[in-house]
């Protein structure tokens, strides 16, 4: 284990982290929050001292072994929510340390649960708040990879395990103008959405904060009502950017670069956007007939924009989709576990896994009535190697494991079935909400401190795909041989 | 530039290696998923499984956009198939790995029908080494800058010789040589020496030099610098066919051995002046019977390591004064063959993939993107030595090199103006358009304004 160059990464990452709290602390001076700016200034220059001298010294050996790649990046997710919490017990917003590190946990993971029965609070730290979800969509490694010139080409264990899907490509022979080119569609993304969003009547800092919210696929609202309070064009604007971030980022490069084919090759996207609109229209017809909404657009309108909110996994919600008709409810609560699509900011499973899983299955189906058949698993004209298919089905299996055993941790507290299985659903998949008590106008913050680190575990582990988390916190790792 | 390298073998992993890590952006095709698992891993380039001679696999990888196609599979007929689809789908340079003679003796036919800008051959390149080596058989290894004019040389310090146990300094005014002797290296440590350093017997010397300067230096010291006069090539492959028809057209004795009756016959067939001697090199007996002890020389150029190894180390023991050359196809064991002394060591995959990289630097330096001429790795690759292009925007330009704030780790080895080879003293001025060659163990470095500190 390479721990020098594990703290030379960690010291970067604390040092981004004193960088990017500037943002919120250029809030606090324009809204004149002079408290919260004295408090953003500790702890930008603790986190900038403290980096700068663990940064200082340069590991002559800089060899990341998958080991090293997994484990730093572990710990780099683990330090960032550690110092990105503080802000909120400084400034009052809760008192409990425990809390605001789920707050803070939750906004990186872009997952969106919150532990706050009201969100108002200072606009510097409820800027903070949603600027974390900004700062997870990508990920923080995958930054540092952009900015920060890495000899050797060890960084791709980095990339790897900080990136969501089952196989992670590049677009470009290189780690950093991968990095690069991903942070620049981001930021396009970004931007475009806060200037729509201008259009519809919001102002700027209503648009920055829903729109890190929204491309991070997060989730965090910046009002009690969250999206309700939007006009329906805001409304519209938000559905439309939460699916495009839902999509794989390589399309966007295609077509940047003038493949279309290529981008329009990808099975992924196609099944992620079929399912999504035949899942909004039969959900449209149920709470039409239900008389929970009016005419046929908005019906549509609303269930477009809950389905696009479970499936990316950001969580905004428009209704209470929690007292829609059963059916509504359970298709919502599957969608909630499929995710979006792999390479994308969005959380759960991932449907390209999905989609190995069904056509490993269906293949395996065939072998069973053809015993000597060979054959192998097609994906965008691709056959599949077998080690992935194998690699989906371990995740698949770690994936239930650390589902039933969170469920079952947190059933200690005495809540309802509904509850316990939507809260680990939606923690796990990063997407915020669940149903019954932690449904859209719920919280998560009767939970014991046991449940909410269990939660805690769970979203960190969903959005570093399980496998950095159980790697940190398995005793193999650490043994010296 | 872009770069795509067909085929992942050992030249195709050390052309990524060196190549990647002059910041080229490098596309690496390769038919089995491991090997690309594992170049992907451990070099920053894109990995991409698939037969090479494919179109689509080629558009995969982005021929469209690239500036060169390397193609260094094991297969001619593949590589020469990738060079012209990477031809017809781009707009690239192209370079083949051909090996089979056939096809060697039709090179220029082929390049110039099938567009190629270079074809390498391994076994025709070791052979080239080793024969320079037999030229010249004081040395241990040998480099050549400056199209030829400069070499870098380097030679094992003797016991009892007339720079043992001497400072340059005195070394210096003794001799009144105008070669620099840039790097020593003793055991595993490497040192870019001063005026008082002392040599030992042991020691492995890098010297610099014109090339007339060097053979001057080595007379002066009592090293010979004549060839040698008899050479014994165990193993009759393709690199000893190379090597025995240039040695032979040098005058020199030459005695190949193979086990192998019909490829014996074959060997007769092509090199009448040569003694094919059908016998395996492993036979001691047969090795004494043809004269082990005398020889001048002895080649191992089998396709067995270990037993190339074995040879020369048994070959020291009984005749310590022939010329031993060894050669080996993996590299990662460098530092333990080096520590076992037996002379010099041919890497086909290194002097293959070096060959290429020189070529690349070419076109690069071309498009203006950097200034390397050429650039040597020493000492397993603690040290290299760079040949800088210095054009009018160089920082060096008109200050005399002892006014110059250097790194530390950085020599300037020589200077080359208009073809006038320039030893440097502190005095000396660069100017705009010579060519420098710098030692440095400080690596990385990208143009000559990068040696200021």
């Amino acid at each position: 284990m390479n721990y020098k160059m594990i703290r030379f990464l960690l010291s970067r990452v604390l040092q981004i982290t004193g960088i990017l709290m500037l943002l919120p602390l250029i809030v606090a001076l324009i809204y004149k929050e002079f408290f919260c700016a004295k408090m953003f200034l500790v702890i930008i220059a603790g986190s900038l001292i403290f980096g700068s001298i663990g940064a200082y010294f340069k590991p002559k050996n800089v060899a990341i072994y998958a080991r090293e790649g997994f484990v730093a990046t572990a710990l780099t997710w683990i330090l960032i929510s550690a110092v990105g919490a503080l802000p909120f017990v400084l400034t009052g917003v809760t008192d409990d340390y425990i809390d605001a590190l789920f707050e803070t946990i939750s906004g990186l993971t872009t997952t969106g649960s919150t532990i706050l029965s009201s969100v108002e609070m200072y606009y510097s730290v409820q800027f903070w708040r949603t600027f974390t979800h900004w700062i997870g969509g990508m990920g923080v490694l995958v930054f540092i990879l952009a900015i920060m010139p890495m000899s050797g080409g060890y960084s791709m264990h980095l990339m790897r395990a900080e990136s969501p899907g089952p196989s992670v490509g590049k677009f470009v022979p290189k780690v950093r103008e991968t990095a690069k080119i991903l942070y620049l569609i981001y930021i396009g993304i970004t931007v475009a959405q806060v200037i729509l969003l201008l259009l519809t009547g919001l102002n700027l800092y209503e648009s920055l904060t829903t729109t890190f919210a929204t491309v991070g696929t997060g989730g965090f609202g910046i009002t009690n009502n969250g999206a309700n309070d939007f006009s329906t064009a805001s409304q519209i604007v938000i559905t439309i950017f939460m699916i495009m971030c839902g999509i794989n980022f390589s399309v966007y490069y295609y077509l940047i670069t003038m493949r279309p084919k290529e981008a329009f090759k990808n099975d992924e996207v196609k099944l992620y956007l079929g399912l999504m609109f035949a899942s909004a229209t039969l959900i449209a017809l149920m709470i039409h007939a239900d008389g929970i909404t009016k005419t046929p657009f908005e019906s549509f309108h609303h269930s477009l924009f809950t389905v696009a909110s479970v499936m990316t996994t950001t969580g905004f919600a428009t209704l209470d989709f929690d007292k829609w008709p059963q059916l509504c409810k359970t298709l919502l609560a599957l969608l909630m576990l499929t995710g979006a699509c792999a390479g994308s900011t969005g959380g759960g499973f991932k449907l390209s896994r999905l989609l190995i899983l069904l056509k490993a299955m269906k293949n395996e189906l065939i072998y069973i009535v053809h015993p000597k058949s060979v054959k192998k698993v097609y994906m965008d004209d691709h056959s599949i190697d077998s080690t992935v298919v194998k690699s989906v089905s371990a995740y698949l299996s770690m994936y239930v494991v650390i589902f039933i055993a969170s469920i079952l941790l947190i059933s200690i507290d005495e809540f309802d079935y509904e509850t316990n299985f939507t809260a680990v659903a939606a923690t796990l998949n990063n997407i915020g909400p669940g149903l019954g008590m932690v449904g859209p106008t719920g919280n998560f913050g009767a939970y014991s401190d046991l449940s909410k680190l269990v939660l805690m575990f769970d979203m960190l582990a969903g959005r570093l795909e399980l496998l950095p988390m159980l790697i940190l916190f398995s005793p193999r790792t650490w043994s010296k041989r | 530039m872009q770069i795509i390298i067909v085929g992942c073998g050992n030249v195709g992993a050390a052309l990524t290696e060196q190549l990647s890590g002059e910041g080229h952006d490098v596309t690496v095709i390769e038919e089995k998923r491991d090997v690309i698992q594992s170049v992907v891993n451990n070099f920053d380039v894109m990995g991409i499984v698939g037969n090479g001679a494919s179109y689509l696999v080629m558009k995969d990888a982005g021929i469209e956009y690239a500036d060169l196609m390397i193609a260094v599979t094991g297969n001619d007929e593949l590589n020469l198939l990738c060079c012209l689809i990477a031809r017809k789908a781009g707009h690239c340079n192209t370079i083949a790995r051909v090996k089979n003679p056939i096809y060697k003796r039709e090179i220029s036919f082929i390049k110039e029908e099938l567009g190629l800008s270079l074809v390498v051959n391994p076994e025709e390149l070791s052979a080239a080494e080793a024969a320079r080596l037999l030229k010249f058989p004081a040395a241990t290894k040998i480099e050549t800058f400056a199209r030829g004019r400069a070499e870098i040389v380097h030679m094992t310090v003797g016991e009892g010789t007339r720079i043992c146990d001497k400072s340059l300094k005195t070394i210096q005014s003794e001799i009144k040589s105008k070669v620099l002797i840039a790097v020593v290296s003793r055991a595993d440590e490497v040192f870019i020496p001063n005026g008082d350093f002392v040599l030992r017997a042991g020691d492995e010397l890098t010297i610099v030099g014109a090339s007339r300067s060097i053979a001057e230096f080595f007379r002066k010291i009592g090293m010979p610098t004549a060839r040698v006069h008899s050479a014994m090539i165990i193993g009759g492959g393709a690199t000893s066919y190379y090597l025995a028809q240039q040695l032979i057209s040098f005058g020199i004795d030459v005695k190949i051995f193979d086990k192998d009756l019909e490829r014996c016959k074959m060997l007769s067939d092509l090199l009448p002046q040569a003694l094919i001697i059908n016998a395996d090199g492993t036979d001691k007996d047969a090795l004494m019977e043809e004269g082990i002890v005398g020889t001048e020389s002895f080649v191992t150029m089998t396709n067995l390591d270990e037993e190339n190894i074995m040879l020369s180390m048994y070959v020291k023991s009984v005749n310590p004064k022939a010329k031993l050359i060894t050669k080996v196809h993996r590299v990662n064991y460098g530092e333990i063959i080096d520590s076992l002394q037996i002379g010099s060591i041919i890497y086909p995959k290194n002097i293959t993939a070096q060959r290429i990289v020189q070529y690349v630097r070419g076109i690069s330096n071309s498009m203006g993107s950097n200034n390397i001429e050429a650039l040597y790795k020493m000492n397993d690759g603690k040290v290299e030595a760079l040949e800088f292009l210095v054009t009018e925007k160089a920082s060096v330009i008109g200050i005399p090199l002892s006014q110059l704030k250097l790194k530390k780790g950085i020599l300037v080895a020589l200077i080359n103006r208009k073809g006038e080879i320039i030893s440097p003293t502190g005095q000396s001025v660069i100017e705009a358009g010579d060519t420098v060659i710098v030692i440095t163990s400080h690596l990385g470095l990208l143009d000559i304004s990068d040696i200021l500190a």
